[in-house]
Parts: C-alpha cells; structure tokens; sequence
C-alpha cells in the first residue's frame, strides 16, 4: 500500500488527521481508515500541518465534530469538505 | 512472541517486590532540608538526593499525601535504601517508619539542635554504608510480569492517538492478564471520554467509584477555578500546535493507552499503592506529567511508559521513563529523546501489535538496565502533587 497522507480511526468520522509533513492545497490524498484498512481520496482545500484535522464532508454551524466514532466538540463556523479543522471552527462541549 | 516465558534481570528487595534501579535516595522531609540532603549526595558518590518544595504546616488531605508521597518514595523497589532529614525529629520518624515497612535499610536525621553540618556528617556515614550495601546487591532473574509497568502521556497530538497510545494499550492488553500491575490516571484529562473510561471498570463498584473520583475533580477543581474553556492549559499550547482541539479529542486519544480488553480493577488514590493484586489500576491524578509520574513511582511503580506527539521531556529521578512516539516530525526534529519510535504505524509500516512487541522489547532492556533517553539527558523531575495552601 502506498503511504497514505491522512488518517481516519473510524468509518463514522467526519474529520481526518494529516500525517505527513508539507500537504499543501489542491493535493489529492489518500486517506486510509484504521478500523478496516479501507480507503479512499480527497481533494485537500488548504495547507494543513501534520497532526492537524480535515473535514471529511461540509460541516455547518451546530454540527458535531466526530472523531474515534465519538462527538469531540461543536462545530462554530461553516467548514468545506476538504478544509483544515482546528480551533478556528471547532470548540469543546465542555468547560 | 511468548509473553509469560519473557524474563527480565532485576532488584529482588527484602519484600518481595522487583526494583529495576538501584538508589540510594537522600529524602527530605521537607523544603529546608533540600541543602543539607544535596550536601550529602555531594559527599557520597551513589547517592541521589530528592530535593522539593513542601513538607511545612500541611495538614489533612495534603499532609497524608505528603507523608504517601514520601514513604512510598523511599519504599519503591527502584530504592536500595534511604536516608530521611527533616528540620525535626518526628514528621522524620513518621517517614522512616513507614519505609522500614519494606524491610530495606533506612535511617533518619534531623537537624534542629545539630544544625546543618553536624547533620550531613552523619548522615554522609550513614549513606556511605548504604551506598556499599546497595552495590553488593546483584540482579537476580526474575519474570517480566514482576516489574510495575505505569503509563502517561503528554504533549500529544492527534498522533498519539493514532499511534503511540494504541501502542501502550497493546501491551498492556499483552502482559495484564499474565499478572502484571498497571496504572493510568489523568484524571481531568478523561473528560469526554469518561463514559468510555467508565465502561472499562471491572464491576459496577469500581465503575462507581471512577465517576465519583472523575466527578469531583470536574467539581473540585476544574469548574471551582476555571475562567474560560481552559483552552492553551488543556489542550496545551504544545497540543493545539500539534493539531488536537478539544479536551474531548485529547481525552479519546488518552484513554488508547488502556487497550481494547482489560479492565481496570480499582480506582487509587494519589500516591496509593494498589492493594488488590496484580492487574491495571486507575489512580486519582493531575494531568501534569511530572505530578502523575511521581504519584506513580510513590504508589510502587517501577518503569514507566509515557507516549509523546510532540515531544515532552520528562524523567523522573527513581523510575525510568521509556519515551514513546508515532509523530515522524518529532522522531525528525528530537530523536535523542526517544526510545521507541512506532511513526511507522502512521505510514502503514508497522502495525500496533508490532509495536506493542517493541515496546515490551524496549521494558525488558529498560528493566536489564538499558538507560532511557530521559535518564541519559539527566531528567529528575520530582514534583509534589499539593492539593490545597498550607496553614
């Protein structure tokens, strides 16, 4: 299998994690999923570092973010499919 | 890989229990007693003293966890023997007697009415003597399961995650039903997961217990304190940087560490040495990574196992700390720090079983007496857990 450039722990995720370093805008990534080896590619919308989230499907205001199969916070400004997802968008139910 | 044959040479103390090190530890009692126990591993080669910053007009709660931290400091496997000083005899006989308990060689001094100088010459003989039973000991062999694994993480990212915190889970899933006693905490740092850390309790009592104890931090400390969403204190700065949001996501990467079998089978205090047997044991701790791990070497644990993303330092002065990491950025920009690099997982190279492997490869050259890369760069971090201001 080639070295995919993002990460997905489950099928029911609607956020992804980079793993290589330098993905920049406009790259096609393979994205595998560790639950059952699947995968598939997503055109990737902004340059996003390692370690750093991406919208897996277009996520509006309200939305719940969801991650490991669970909610990980709300989702606070329109997101794209294929756009970075960080603090800028995301904010903790919690606290 | 057959695990229960696995074989590790150890410390077999007086009680029983399998030290992995070999020190002899200079305590103080408490904050002024820092200079006299430092002059006294500068006197004699061998020892280490355990400087901190407490010990003074403590009481309830706080003042039975200092006297926890203490005695179950001096009275880990990783410590030959102990010298104790104190400003004063009693608060320093408290702590000796409950070291003795081990059976190993431990002596107290004080220093109100002999002042610091008639102090560390006694208590350099006494060390010196400690220093030359503790060099006489040799390593016995013993099985791999006798040696208290802990685990906690820090400075993560979404690749702990993916990678170094599965890479715990498996071998604890591995060697906790062959005998071996774990530990996790981070009390705070479940928050978003604690439904999920709940499920994994062993009965409905200690499922109960874990709420309870989850619930009164959240109380206690997180929402009597707190002044905003805790944004850049957790999730930490290093944490946002490397790409984790909430406390939610933190907290569901965290709790991998635990694997997808076991079960935890009692809820610790700070600092409590587990009472229950062999298997994984959650304590009560703060997320901070110097206060966890020394809660953890004081409760008996005698290597620990702490996955990074982007790359936290920590040693600590008794218990080796084996670093573990799934980032390539961090095994790139700060591979002298890491022991175990399972980056493969995130390439598809290596799978979390293989990693689990390694990592137990990597306890048992730890337990052999391999230095980590913590210990190598001289990380002592021994830090106080205080819950609450002095009288």
């Amino acid at each position: 299998m080639s070295v995919p450039q993002l990460l997905v722990h489950d099928r029911e995720d609607n956020v992804a994690v980079v793993v290589v370093e330098d993905l920049s805008a406009g790259t096609e990534a393979l994205c595998v999923v560790t639950d059952d080896n699947s995968d598939f590619t997503i055109t990737v919308l902004s340059d996003i570092p390692i370690g750093h989230k991406v919208a897996l499907k277009d996520l509006k205001v309200g939305d719940s973010a969801i991650k490991y199969g669970e909610d990980i916070g709300k989702i606070v400004a329109p997101i794209a499919r294929g756009e970075h997802v960080h603090v800028h968008n995301l904010k903790t139910r919690r606290w | 890989m057959n695990y229960d044959t696995r074989k590790i040479w150890g410390y077999r103390r007086e009680n029983g229990r399998v030290g992995v090190r070999n020190y002899v530890a200079i305590l103080p009692v408490d904050d002024i007693s820092n200079a006299a126990c430092e002059a006294v591993a500068a006197n004699i080669q061998g020892t280490l003293a355990l400087p901190h910053a407490y010990g003074r007009l403590q009481f309830g709660a706080d003042l039975d966890l200092h006297f926890r931290t203490m005695i179950g400091t001096g009275s880990n496997p990783n410590v030959a023997a102990c010298i104790v000083i104190g400003i004063e005899p009693g608060w320093t006989q408290r702590i000796v007697d409950g070291i003795a308990k081990t059976g190993k060689p431990v002596a107290g001094f004080w220093i109100e009415g002999n002042g610091d100088i008639a102090t560390i010459a006694a208590a350099s003989r006494k060390a010196k003597e400690f220093v030359h039973f503790a060099t006489a000991q040799v390593r016995v062999e013993c099985p791999l399961t006798d040696v208290w694994v802990a685990a906690k993480c820090g400075e993560s990212d979404t690749t702990t995650g993916l990678a170094s915190c599965p890479t715990v889970g498996n071998m604890y899933d591995k060697l906790v039903p062959l005998g071996l006693y774990g530990c996790f905490g981070e009390t705070s740092e479940l928050t978003g997961a604690e439904h999920l850390a709940a499920a994994r309790a062993a009965t409905p009592e200690v499922r109960e217990k874990f709420m309870r104890t989850w619930q009164a931090y959240q109380n206690d400390v997180i929402e009597a304190h707190k002044d905003s969403d805790l944004s850049e204190s957790q999730p930490t700065k290093g944490n946002i940087a490397g790409g984790l949001t909430t406390i939610e996501e933190k907290a569901l990467g965290n709790l991998q560490k635990i694997g997808k079998h076991i079960q935890y089978i009692d809820v610790l205090e700070p600092a409590e040495a587990p009472q229950k047997g062999p298997g994984l044991y959650f304590m009560d701790t703060s997320s901070a990574a110097a206060e966890c791990c020394t809660l953890q070497a004081a409760a008996g644990y005698a290597i620990h196992i702490f996955p990074t993303g982007q790359g936290n330092v920590i040693g600590n002065p008794i218990m080796p700390v084996i670093k573990v990491t799934g980032n390539p950025r961090t095994v790139r920009l700060m591979s002298e720090h890491v022991d175990v690099d399972v980056s493969g997982i995130v390439r598809r190279e290596m799978t979390i079983a293989q990693a689990g492997d390694a990592l137990i490869d990597m306890i048992v050259e730890t337990a052999n007496g391999r230095v980590t890369a913590a210990e190598a760069l001289g990380h002592r971090e021994f830090v106080m857990t205080k819950l609450y201001r002095s009288a």
